[in-house]
Formats: structure tokens, C-alpha cells, sequence
């Protein structure tokens, strides 16, 4: 009973937290470009705003339109349970959970390319095929990525997998996830968040009829899976099992603040590349993990 | 002092697929100038007491690979107003998964070789395999002369890490000799790729396949 009750409330953790993040990304452009800038929580408030408004439904559109958003979200909110939260572990927590979170991040980026299919519009389909075409590059990257941290620790726990100090590769795997973590959140050099063009648009452009609740739940996702990946990519890189547990939150909440702030300063320090570029910026991330992959294998042998 | 040379072979290998992935003349021009300032640092850290001769090979090596060479290939540049995009025959995606495929059977290849117990820790045999297999797909793959040239800098700065394997027994003589070649070769070449851009207009070496009077 506590267990189911714990389980719960760092759910209600997670989804209470993660419309935190784009909201300090956004901070940071702002404070860059020495704007004001909307405040930290203005996500929260979009979302309440959005919630309380109806949705506008395509005559053509099935119920996959809505489903999709919906079903996204709950693979998202699974993944969510499996990742640990440094030295508190994941909520779940099974041998083989890491497959699980691959394809779960797989189901909700099918589920949101799917809705945008659902009214028709040749944008959204447009959106949809770059998804799902620089994500084929992504997900390489980030199996690969897994591969080496498995590799590395001789386990298929993610919990096992993060908990140790990431050896020699540890430079090699932040560049490469970081690179994954900008592609899979269609953030800067990937794609452009605030972009209202849409011929170049990735995310965006797949919501574009999404609106009210369904909308509300398709922002509340990406955020969540921009958390996600945060909390991945700082306990792969960082040795939180070698820390005391304390230390290791502080310094697990910081890495997380601190990829937050990477990303605001990408965003505004870079311009988004040409699309001809983006399969070269993830073969890149590929090969990164590749190495950090070859460098856990060659020191596991030696 | 191992651990301070491996690393430096690791950028260098890095700055070999970044040399593969960029799509602009000057930054590969960059990207060789710092492979050559890391390696020609190495000789300092691979000797435990560098007398003045390694120094002075040492020093030369970095001024001349890392600032006279990229000196003149930028002003080979300017003066035949080369425009700065790569033109390759070999895409970007390719040539850096071959690269990479070419680094990891550096690493792979020397291993099977018989090497000199203190050469077998580091990492030069795999790097020196790795920078002339780039050096390689650098030269077969972009069409400009000068990004051709850039191919055959790193080329000879994998045999240049192969050298020092025998940096105990190689007289000063050579070394500059190699030094002084390799800087009046690409002077040399500075002249043709503007001669080529007069006669051609345009760099493109493909056209040099027909013969003129």
C-alpha cells in the first residue's frame, strides 16, 4: 500500500514538475537577449488556460485524434515511472525496464504522428515525416547510447545501468544524448519552438489543429519527455551511486537545471540548420556513442 | 604522461571526423591547423627529458603546421577567391561513417601488429592508421584542390605519429627536412591552385582530367 502510495506521489512529482523546465529554457533565451521575458511558470498557466477551453474537432478527424495525444501521454507518464530519480530509484523497477522505456518513448512519438495524420492537413503530414525520419537517426543514437551504458555496468536495469560512475566515455556520452535529448524535443538546432513558418517546423506543425484539452495534454508531454531525457542524460553522465544520498539529489537536481540552461544558451546562441545538416549533426551523436559504446567494451575487457 | 599523450591522439582523431564533417573550406583549414599544434606538442610529452634538439622539432613542427602552412592556405584562398563551400564527392554522412569505420580498424589493426612493449599501451599506431585512412578519404572525396591539400595534411600528419615511434633514432636532419618539404610543398601548391583557378576557373579537379595546349 505505501509502495502503490509512493509510486503516486512521485508520479504526481513528475507531472507537477516538468512544465518547470521549458519554462526556465525560456528564462534563459530571455535573459540572454536582455528581455524580460514571460515568467517560469507561464506553462502552467497556458496549460490551466487551455484546459478550461474546448477543443475544435475536425469533421474528417477519427477518434485517433484525440486518442493520440492521450495514449502518447500515458506512455510518456510509464516512462516517467521506470526512470529513477538519482538516489530515490525508479518508482518501477524491473530487469529489462530500459527496452521498455525505448519503446515506450517509440509508442508516444507513433501516437503523435498519428493524430497529426488524422485531419489531413498536408502540413501536419509534412511535420509528421520529419518526425519520424530524423527520429530513425535519433533512436540509433540512443540505443546506442544504452548499449554502452549496459556494457559499461553488465546490466539491463536502468537503475543499475545509471547508478554507477560512466568510466572514460562519460565526455563522449553527454555529447552524444545531449544531441538527442535537442533532436527528440525538436529544440534549437533541430527544429525552432517558437517558429510560426511552418514549412519549417517539426513539432509544432504536427499540433496545429490540436486544441483545448487535447493540445493542453500534447504540451504537457513535451515537457515531460524534455525532463525525461534531462534526468537521463545527467545520471548517465553523472556517478550519483558513488555520492551519499543527499548529495547525490543536490547534484542530480543540479545537472538537470544545468540542461536546462545548455539548452536555453543552444537556443539562443545557435541558428536552427538547414535540414540537409540534421542527418549529419545525429550521425555525429550516433558516433559519439559509438565510441563511449567502444570505450566501455575495451575497458571491460582490459 | 601515457594518459597527457593518449589524449592528445584522442582530439586528434576527433578533429579527423571533424575534418570529414565540416561542409566550409576555412574551418578544415582550422581543423588541421590544430591537429598539427596538438601533434607537434607530442614529442615533449613522449621524451621523459626533452633535450634542446626535440625542442626545437617541437616548436618548429607547431609553428609551421599550426600557423605558416594555414597562413598560406588561406592566402592561397583569398587570392584565388575560392568561394568557402566543400563541394565532396563522398557526402558528409558517408565519408564520416567511413571515418569512423576507418578509426575503429586503426584501433582494431593495431592490435594484431607486433609493437614495441612501450609503444603497445597508446594510442599512436591506431591514431597514425586513423589520420592517414582520413587523410585518404580527404583526398578521394572532395573535388576543390585545396580542400585535397587539407586531405594530405592530415595524411602526413598520421605518418608523422607513425615517426614518432622512432623519435629516439631520427636525426634532426630528417626532421626538419620533412618540415622544410612539407612547407614549400604546400607553397608550391598555394601557386597551382591559383594557376588553376586562372586557367579553369574554378577549382574543381575534375576539369584537369582534359588535356589543353
Amino acid at each position: 500500500m505505501t509502495a502503490l502510495l509512493t509510486a503516486l506521489l512521485r508520479l504526481a512529482l513528475w507531472l507537477a514538475l516538468a512544465p518547470l523546465l521549458p519554462g526556465i529554457i525560456n528564462r534563459v533565451k530571455a535573459w540572454v537577449a536582455g528581455r524580460r521575458g514571460p515568467p517560469v511558470l507561464q506553462l502552467y498557466h497556458d496549460l490551466a488556460r487551455l484546459w478550461r477551453k474546448g477543443a475544435v474537432l475536425s469533421t474528417l478527424a477519427s477518434p485517433g485524434f484525440i486518442a493520440g495525444p492521450a495514449v502518447a501521454w500515458v506512455a510518456l507518464l510509464g516512462a516517467a515511472t521506470l526512470m529513477p530519480l538519482g538516489p530515490a530509484g525508479g518508482a518501477v523497477s524491473f530487469r529489462g525496464d530500459v527496452l521498455l522505456l525505448v519503446y515506450l518513448f517509440a509508442v508516444a512519438r507513433f501516437c503523435t504522428a498519428w493524430a497529426a495524420l488524422e485531419t489531413g492537413s498536408a502540413f501536419e503530414g509534412m511535420g509528421a515525416a520529419r518526425e519520424v525520419s530524423f527520429a530513425v537517426l535519433a533512436e540509433v543514437a540512443l540505443i546506442t547510447a544504452i548499449l554502452a551504458l549496459s556494457v559499461q555496468t553488465g546490466s539491463v536495469n536502468l537503475g543499475a545501468m545509471l547508478a554507477p560512475a560512466p568510466g572514460a566515455g562519460a565526455v563522449l556520452l553527454a555529447g552524444g544524448l545531449f544531441a538527442v535529448l535537442l533532436a527528440e524535443n525538436c529544440r534549437v538546432p533541430f527544429d525552432d519552438p517558437n517558429t510560426h513558418l511552418e514549412l519549417t517546423m517539426i513539432h509544432e506543425v504536427m499540433v496545429l489543429d490540436h486544441s483545448g484539452p487535447p493540445l493542453a495534454v500534447i504540451l504537457h508531454g513535451a515537457a515531460l519527455k524534455l525532463l525525461l531525457f534531462a534526468a537521463l542524460l545527467s545520471q548517465a553522465v553523472l556517478p550519483l551511486g558513488a555520492l551519499p544520498a543527499p548529495a547525490a539529489g543536490a547534484a542530480f537536481a543540479g545537472a538537470v537545471l544545468a540542461v536546462a540552461v545548455g539548452v536555453g544558451l543552444i537556443e539562443s546562441l545557435l541558428a536552427r540548420f538547414a535540414f540537409r545538416r540534421v542527418p549529419l549533426l545525429l550521425t555525429t551523436a550516433f558516433l559519439l556513442c559509438l565510441f563511449a559504446l567502444l570505450l566501455a567494451w575495451k575497458g571491460g575487457a582490459a | 604522461m601515457t594518459g597527457a599523450v593518449n589524449l592528445l591522439i584522442g582530439l586528434a582523431m576527433g578533429l579527423n571526423l571533424l575534418a570529414l564533417a565540416s561542409s566550409r573550406l576555412p574551418s578544415v583549414i582550422r581543423t588541421v591547423a590544430v591537429q598539427g599544434v596538438a601533434l607537434g606538442l607530442m614529442p615533449l610529452l613522449i621524451e621523459p627529458r626533452p633535450d634542446w634538439m626535440v625542442v626545437v622539432v617541437a616548436l618548429a613542427t607547431v609553428a609551421v603546421k599550426g600557423f605558416v602552412i594555414p597562413a598560406l592556405l588561406g592566402r592561397a584562398m583569398r587570392a584565388a577567391n575560392i568561394d568557402r563551400e566543400m563541394q565532396p564527392f563522398i557526402g558528409f554522412v558517408p565519408s564520416l561513417l567511413l571515418g569512423a569505420g576507418g578509426t575503429i580498424a586503426g584501433v582494431a589493426g593495431a592490435r594484431l601488429l607486433p609493437l614495441l612493449p612501450e609503444h603497445a599501451g597508446t594510442l599512436l599506431v591506431p591514431g597514425a592508421l586513423a589520420s592517414i585512412f582520413t587523410g585518404f578519404v580527404l583526398l578521394v572525396g572532395r573535388v576543390k584542390a585545396i580542400s585535397q591539400v587539407c586531405g594530405y595534411l592530415i595524411l602526413e600528419n598520421g605518418i608523422y605519429l607513425f615517426g614518432l615511434l622512432l623519435i629516439r633514432s631520427t636525426p634532426l636532419l630528417v626532421e626538419s627536412g620533412i618540415l622544410l618539404d612539407l612547407t614549400v610543398g604546400v607553397f608550391v601548391i598555394g601557386i597551382i591552385v591559383d594557376r588553376i583557378q586562372r586557367a579553369f576557373d574554378s577549382l574543381d579537379t575534375r576539369k584537369l582530367t582534359a588535356l589543353h595546349e
